[in-house]
């Protein structure tokens, strides 16, 4: 992991722009990843995941910047020629070829021998468990199977960097959470580079190495699913991924921890660490599964006082909602274990978190 | 200054696949017919002058004539809206096989030759032909009757030219109107003569107005049916400009009427854009009226709404009456007799009279005569021993291959560059396209005449090529365009990404997939330059016949069974060809 930071990244975006007419579709990116690294691309629509994707492939070229691929240029270079595969949210399988002409298309642009196609295609249609629908047309199959003929037509001529865009939209839930079993082990059997677009949290957050969080036509926060989602750096991302308990707060001290005043008569602290000083008005986040319902007696480096609204289970985990003094919701959610604690609504409550569970955001510069 | 130039380049690019098809249309269109408009202006000592126009107002004759054109075009437009509604109706709003047939029956005489077509209605409504021989024979007529050479000969003829093109662009426009909106009216509590009437009619009427405007165009600028069926009354304003090519050619004179009729076209065009919109000859369908907010067409509009919603009551009580007398009918109402019936008869109109060319063909008799006499190949042996007649067939086919390849490689690019390109000014570069078909034959020909003279290309193959692509160019970037419609980019771009170069991708993927559209592009190319005549007419002569200028100039001489035996050939080839595109995009996988 630690020797990843030296080599040379598989791909490199530096500056890279795309505008349609007036509207900036891509703002200046750089990103750079490095080799068998998962990134995955994950935003609001519109956010500019797919002019990213396009970039990359060569589809359509940026206004400015370049790429690298392998430590040279390739922003000129052809599609054709830059080694990278792409699944297309559609698919895009050849209709008027078979399964087996689909899968062997790239080889034959290779000029691959016969016997060699024949061995690779019919390997590869084993590695996505559909050996024998070779001869059909893509037509016939269902809307899973299809995604596999577009995934085993991606891998089969084992390209280094691999795209996808949203290539799990169209499948039902089941058959997702299976695909996406499926493109891990592909990604680890072929070592390959992926590039990943999504806008399911959930996908991201199992899948990735690395998300890269767009917003806008930009990158919000780049990072492992962790850190984004332990450590966002704007209200955004804390929003987009998870459920997020937010509300605005003071600096008050940075000495050993950071203390902090608060709108609802109580002051939190936070882990040094966030690059904050006193006075600074700073946005405070706090994820559900830290904030604890706390006993009578029971005590936790930070407690806040709060009304209780009501207690929901689903599942295994249970959600309780509170109201602070000065009108913010905040949800806290624990495991589902025993009977659990009985408060009736309108009682009054307190929360209490860990010091390493305040997450503070500098409110976004605006822009 | 690179950026720049990139971004330039980046504008360029999604118009490069028009180049061209622009190009060869500003080359063999546009320059002739603005050097032929510039020519009228011109005395014989090339000053400027108005002394041609001045002719044309000097006496009563051409004044007469542009009514005569215009009487006998909107006539014609009349009748082919009248008639052919039924049918497009009947066509769009059935379904299965069924639809397909009938398209075809319509498609047919849609590509067989007016010239052909003319021949028939010789043999229909000649002294001694079918019409008359019926007559007698039943004892309704002692005498043979002159049913032809007259108004309602060339009125037929026109109509039967015609109505085709009329059907198959108001069949356009129907097949936008949502069938279920009808269906709603009638959950609302409207009769089904009123769901028509208060529904469909008023959606489907600019492409009645498309439809009428084509045909009305087209039907200004005719000369074969009025020299072949009519009499001097019947002379048409195309008629003078051939006159005055063929006998003196006079150059400027010829000119000033072609701009007459440049005239007349265009100020039919500036009322129909006025009123309905020229989006309505694509097919697309705006409701009338939508964003002109003049005071004419506003007032125009509610007119014609009051008039629509008065001639739906008048067929509620009529329908209403109709059902006090004989019970209620069926959801379907008016549809399941009288349209129908009405198609079917149309349909045979259509259809038919090309036929009877193919037994007077075998007819013994030296006449166009009917019942034909006895059985006799010898216009088939006089047909095919004669040298004459068998190089123009043999040109008529390799300049209609030679015109269908240039059109769909020139047509390819362009059709491309306009499904794919988001490209400032599309429209005017597609109405520039189909510019062509819209203005009168008959004056593209006599600028490229004039043009083609000055560099010698008058007489040669590639003169005509180049003169019959500019009218197959349009056909094959419309039905190109269509497939490409539903073509998925992604494809393509699926196949860069596997390792195909933009070259191979086109050839492996794209091309097999748009195959049915490329295929069909060709064939109508080629029937169309197979029987075209009016450029022929200017352009090809003496040795370098083709087929229609021959059997042309065969009718002004003599109308022999020859003819029928080179229509019968003709009839085959077309029908093989069209069934043969048919039966290609039936089979072609719907995406
Ligand atoms: N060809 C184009 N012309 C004009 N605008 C475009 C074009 N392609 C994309 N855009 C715009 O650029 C923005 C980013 O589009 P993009 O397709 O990258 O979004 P996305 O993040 O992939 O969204 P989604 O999740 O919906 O696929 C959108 O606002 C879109 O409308
Ligand atoms: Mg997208």
């Amino acid at each position: 992991m630690q020797d990843r930071d030296h080599r040379q990244p598989k791909l490199e975006l530096r500056g890279v722009s795309k505008r349609y007419g007036d509207f900036a579709a891509l703002k200046r990116t750089d990103l750079s990843v490095s080799a068998g690294e998962f990134v995955t691309l994950l935003g609001p629509s519109g956010s500019g995941k797919t002019t990213l994707l396009t970039i990359v492939a060569g589809l359509s070229a940026s206004n400015t910047g370049e790429i690298w691929i392998d430590g040279a240029e390739a922003t000129n270079q052809p599609v054709h020629k830059r080694d990278i595969g792409m699944v297309f949210q559609n698919y895009a399988l050849f209709p008027h070829l078979s399964v087996f002409e689909n899968v062997a298309f790239p080889l034959r642009m290779r000029r691959t021998p016969e016997s060699e196609i024949k061995r690779k295609v019919n390997r590869m249609l084993e590695v996505v468990h559909l050996p024998h629908v070779g001869d059909r047309l893509t037509r016939e199959l269902s809307g899973g199977q299809q995604q596999r003929i577009a995934l085993a037509r991606c891998a089969v001529y084992e390209p280094s960097i691999i795209l996808m865009d949203e290539p799990l939209g169209a499948l039902d839930k089941k058959l997702r959470d299976q695909m996406q079993v499926e493109i891990k082990r592909l990604h680890t059997e072929l070592g390959a580079t992926i590039l990943y677009v999504t806008h399911d949290q959930e996908e991201a957050m199992a899948m990735s190495d690395r998300i890269c969080l767009m917003n806008r036509g930009g990158i919000e926060q780049l990072g492992t699913p962790q850190e984004l989602y332990f450590r966002p750096t704007s209200k955004f991302a804390a929003d987009f991924l998870g459920t997020s308990n937010l509300f605005g707060a003071k600096v008050e001290g940075v000495g050993e921890t950071i203390d902090l005043s608060t709108g609802f008569h109580a002051s939190i602290s936070a882990l040094r660490g966030a690059d904050v000083g006193p006075g600074e008005e700073v946005d405070v986040m706090v994820r559900p599964e830290h904030l604890r319902l706390l006993k009578d007696g029971e005590t936790a480096d930070n407690v806040v006082p709060a009304t209780f609204e009501g207690t929901m289970i689903t599942g295994s985990v249970t959600r309780h909602w509170a109201r602070l003094d000065d009108g913010t919701t905040i949800v806290a959610l624990s495991l589902t274990t025993g009977p659990t604690l009985s408060f009736q609504p309108g009682e009054a409550v307190r929360f209490g978190w860990p010091k390493d569970g305040t997450v503070l955001i500098r409110p976004a510069r605006e822009g | 200054m690179r950026a720049a130039l990139a971004r330039l380049a980046t504008g360029v690019r999604p118009h490069l696949g028009l180049g061209p098809a622009l190009l060869l249309l500003a080359i063999v269109f546009l320059i002739p017919v603005v050097h032929l408009l510039q020519l009228s202006f011109l005395d014989s000592a090339k000053g400027f002058s108005l002394e041609h126009y001045l002719r044309l107002f000097q006496t009563s004759l051409y004044v007469k004539i542009l009514a005569n054109t215009f009487k006998i075009a909107g006539l014609t437009t009349a009748l082919c809206l009248i008639c052919g509604y039924p049918i497009a109706y009947f066509i769009a709003t059935s379904a299965g096989r069924g639809k397909a047939f009938l398209v075809l029956l319509v498609l047919m005489p849609f590509w067989t030759s007016v010239l052909v077509r003319s021949f028939a209605w010789i043999v229909i409504l000649g002294r001694h032909g079918l019409l008359n021989q019926m007559l007698t024979a039943a004892g309704i007529t002692d005498a043979p009757l002159d049913l032809i050479y007259n108004l309602g000969s060339v009125l037929v003829g026109m109509t039967h030219a015609l109505m085709p093109l009329a059907i198959l662009t108001m069949l356009a426009a129907m097949q936008n109107i949502d069938a279920n909106l009808s269906q709603a009216a009638g959950t609302l509590g409207a009769r089904p003569s009123q769901a028509f009437w208060r529904i469909y009619f008023p959606l489907s009427l600019p492409g009645v107005a498309a439809g009428g405007l084509l045909v009305f165009i087209t039907a200004v600028g005719f000369f074969i049916t009025p020299i072949l069926l009519g009499s001097p009354q019947e002379t048409m304003l195309a008629q003078i400009i051939v006159i005055q090519i063929d006998e003196m050619l006079n150059w400027g004179f010829a000119g000033a009427v072609a701009v007459l009729l440049l005239i007349a076209s265009i100020a039919v065009f500036y009322v129909f854009d006025r009123v309905v919109g020229m989006s309505a000859l694509t097919g697309d369908m705006a409701p009338a009226g939508a964003g002109k907010q003049g005071f004419l067409s506003r007032a125009g509009s509610r007119l014609g709404y009051a008039l629509i919603a008065g001639l739906g009551w008048v067929c509620d009580y009529l329908g209403s009456g109709w059902d006090r007398i004989f019970g209620t009918r069926g959801p379907h109402g008016g549809r399941r007799y009288g349209v129908p019936i009405a198609a079917i008869l149309v349909v045979l109109f259509l259809a038919l009279p090309s036929f009877v060319l193919v037994p007077v063909s075998f007819s013994g008799s030296s006449f166009f005569q009917w019942p034909p006499v006895g059985f006799s190949l010898k216009w088939y042996d006089a047909f095919f021993s004669s040298p004459i007649w068998r190089s123009a067939m043999i040109r008529s086919v390799y300049v209609g291959l030679a015109t269908a390849v240039l059109s769909v490689a020139i047509g390819i690019p362009a059709a491309f560059a306009l499904s794919r390109g988001r490209m400032v000014g599309k429209t005017a570069l597609m109405a520039f396209i189909l510019m062509p078909l819209v203005m009168p034959h008959i004056i593209v020909a006599l600028a490229l005449f004039y043009s083609f003279s000055k560099i010698g290309l008058v007489g040669t193959s590639l003169g005509l090529v180049l003169g019959h692509t500019i009218f197959s160019l349009p056909y094959a970037i419309v039905t190109i365009l269509a497939v490409l419609k539903n073509y998925d980019i992604r494809l393509d771009q699926a196949a860069w990404t596997l390792g195909a170069s933009r070259l191979v991708a086109f050839r492996r993927i794209t091309l097999p997939l748009i195959s049915a559209g490329v295929i069909t592009a060709f064939l109508f190319s080629f029937v169309k330059s197979f029987d075209e005549l009016t450029v022929a007419l200017f352009i090809s002569g003496g040795v370098a016949t083709t087929l229609p200028r021959q059997m042309w100039a065969e009718a002004l001489l003599n109308v022999t069974p020859t003819l029928a035996a080179v229509s019968t050939l003709i009839l085959i080839l077309v029908t093989v060809v069209i069934l043969a595109g048919e039966y290609i995009r039936s089979r072609q996988p719907s995406s």
